[in-house]
């Protein structure tokens, strides 16, 4: 068990009518990068929270770096970090003053925090900006600030939910080589995400919709859940032949720019025939993203 | 003290610091105030222009007029019609009438639309014809604690009241807020920070930005608008801190009510005109309805405006005031409890 960074068993937490974890087991071993994936609402954030020790779940166990998230929160504390959705930087404190701050507060020694300084803000790219108050970073800047103050007591375990949350392209590619660079160092990361993109790039996956996990596995495993692979083809009317498709089988169909892509153990024939014409039909592995519309489409149908 | 509460205490202070509108609210807000308060609001009538119609003219009406003038409150222009005099009221030229028919019966008109001055004037005008008739008994009033009656010396001291919990409410409730808005209480969260350390390092910098300001007021009182100070100031500081307990609870007990600043702001304000109308600043609290007067009891402002104004001007001590100081505590533990309390569970 001691490969184990992360075990949760039966989760479960209501707020009020609205129950957002219904049940949710899952496992992250030590020194992986765990993506928890789904839609708006699906009760990631919730998860996260619990995970964090910072809420109590109604039922059901989480067991953080072996500690029980209800019973020994300050020893998670101690040694976790986590980054919510907006980070919280004091606006008008500098970068410095930021990360000092957070060390105080978790007892960092003063005589290591100068070197642990130094090196996070050399790895994080900000040593030119160390006497810039927060608020005048620019939103990259700000998420990288908020990684280097979430992990300036050292942490074996950083939970991130949805840390490039309206960041551009090139501050996320960037984002990520720094998360890389941490797991290198055996650090175990625990994210979610909307973006699918980002997904892939996780060792290991759990899909989550309306408080349910729905998959699990590696990327390759949950591609492998669609049956018989995705079926592509060109089309001049992509949203109304995919529409056709789904009233006329039990395919799941969806639409990449001009491509329609449909899977669901589907003939050729089946497509042909619903949309009177005989593409170009390439069958091909699909994708992480493909496997996540055909989860969720399948979930609403059966659910 | 703890290291994380020193740290925490740290930041706060730098924050405060580092934010002019601050130093504007800590220093020069207080002074400001208490000009405003000891020069422009004041129900003392120094000057009241007044229109004179002698119809009779007598040596007798002569007289009256003549003990009116020599007051030095009335400055009299003489008009040879009542409509002309009626005129000039409407006008609002002048704020009295002194009137005398062909009989010699005289008639006393104040502008009732002037409120506070106007009975305040009548007063002046009764006292001074009081004086011109003859009685077998003398009477001869006067102000104890106030000889004067001067309106500033019994509104000054108020104004720390006033003062103090507009300052430390308003910042306290937002305090919190801010930190749930920008998200950095989410955070803090999940450091080994304990909530006491949190709430300690909150309220602190603000109850000694109060206790600043009941300084700086009580020294505007003293030296610049020469309030008398009969009673001791530690005592005065005692009451300070008693009733900071009160307003920074209540603060915090907004701040796990709000989820934004604005939020916080306006929950602020609902406490306090509710609170300095009920205190006693203006309006006494003893011609107050009784079911009023009832609500009184829970409004730690009363207790502070009395003790302010018993240590400035009767200089009083704990074997009179305390009931004062035993609400206030009594107030302010339950307010701080309730906070705290709630506190934990918004988290």
């Amino acid at each position: 068990m001691s490969e184990k960074s992360v075990t949760v068993r039966n989760l479960t937490m209501s707020f009020k009518e609205v129950q957002a974890v219904k049940g949710i087991s899952f496992e992250v071993a030590r020194g992986e990068v765990f993506g928890l994936v789904g839609p708006d609402g699906a009760g990631k954030t919730t998860t996260m929270r619990i995970l964090a020790a910072i809420l109590t779940p109604d039922s059901g166990e989480a067991q953080i770096l072996g500690l029980s998230s209800a019973t020994e929160r300050e020893k998670i504390h101690d040694r976790i970090a986590y980054m919510s959705q907006r980070f919280g930087l004091y606006q008008d404190l500098t970068v410095e003053e930021n990360m000092e701050f957070y060390a105080d507060m978790y007892g960092v020694k003063r005589s290591e925090l100068k070197a642990s300084m130094d090196k996070l803000l050399d790895w994080s790219g900000l040593t030119q900006f160390r006497s810039r108050p927060a608020g005048k970073l620019s939103g990259g800047m700000k998420q990288k600030l908020g990684l280097a103050c979430a992990l300036i007591h050292t942490p074996e375990l950083l939970l991130l939910d949805e840390p490039t949350n309206g960041v551009d392209p090139v501050s996320r590619k960037e984002f990520w080589n720094l998360l890389y660079k941490l797991v290198d160092e055996g650090l175990t990361i625990i994210m979610t995400t909307a973006y699918l993109d980002e997904a892939e790039r996780c060792h290991s996956l759990a899909f989550m919709d309306r408080g349910k996990i729905t998959a699990r596995g590696t990327p390759e495993e949950i591609v492998d859940l669609i049956p018989g692979g995705v079926l592509k083809f060109n089309s001049d009317n992509p949203f109304e032949e995919s529409n056709r498709i789904t009233e006329s089988t039990e395919a799941v169909s969806t639409v990449f720019g001009s491509q329609v892509h449909v899977m669901g153990n589907i003939k050729e024939e089946e497509i042909e025939r619903s949309i009177d014409r005989k593409p170009d039909i390439i069958r091909s592995r699909g994708s992480v993203e493909d496997a996540f519309v055909y989860l969720s489409e399948i979930e609403t149908d059966h659910g | 003290m703890t290291k994380r509460l020193k740290f925490m205490l740290k930041k706060e202070l730098l924050q405060t610091l580092r934010d002019p509108r601050m130093r504007i609210v800590i220093l020069i807000m207080p002074i400001f105030q208490t000009l405003i308060f000891g020069y422009a609001v004041t129900t003392d009538v120094k000057k009241v222009d007044t229109a004179v119609v002698d119809l009779a003219n007598t040596v007798e009406t002569r007289a009256v007029t003549e003990q009116f003038i020599s007051s030095g409150i009335f400055i009299p222009t003489y008009r040879n019609s009542y409509d002309e005099a009626w005129y000039a009221m409407d006008q609002g030229d002048i704020q009295a009438m002194i009137l005398f028919n062909q009989q010699g019966q005289m008639q006393f008109v104040t502008d009732g639309s002037r409120g506070l001055s106007a009975g305040v004037t009548a007063g002046y005008a009764a006292a001074i014809l009081a004086r011109g008739q003859q009685s077998p008994v003398t009477v001869e009033s006067r102000a104890w604690y106030n000889p004067l009656l001067e309106s500033r010396n019994f509104y000054v001291p108020g104004v720390i009241a006033m003062m103090v919990m507009v300052v430390t409410l308003i910042l306290s409730s937002m305090a919190v807020v801010r930190e749930v808005e920008i998200g950095t209480m989410e955070q803090i969260m999940v450091t080994p920070m304990k909530r006491w350390e949190f709430i300690v390092g909150k309220l602190l910098p603000f109850g000694t930005i109060g206790m600043v300001n009941v300084l700086v007021v009580t020294a505007v009182a003293v030296f610049w608008f020469n309030i008398p100070l009969q009673g001791s100031l530690p005592l005065l500081m005692l009451a300070a801190v008693l009733y900071l307990m009160n307003t920074l609870g209540m603060g915090l007990l907004i701040s796990t009510v709000s989820r934004t600043q604005q939020q916080a702001m306006l929950s602020a304000f609902f406490v306090i005109f509710p609170a300095a109308l009920l205190s006693g600043f203006a309006f006494p609290i003893a011609n107050m309805p009784g079911i009023i007067r009832f609500f009184t009891l829970f409004n730690p402002m009363r207790y502070m405006m009395t003790i302010l104004r018993d240590i400035f001007l009767k200089g009083n001590g704990l074997d009179i005031l305390w009931p004062n100081y035993l609400a206030m505590f009594i107030l302010g533990v339950t307010l701080l409890t309730t906070a705290t309390l709630r506190f934990k569970k918004t988290g």
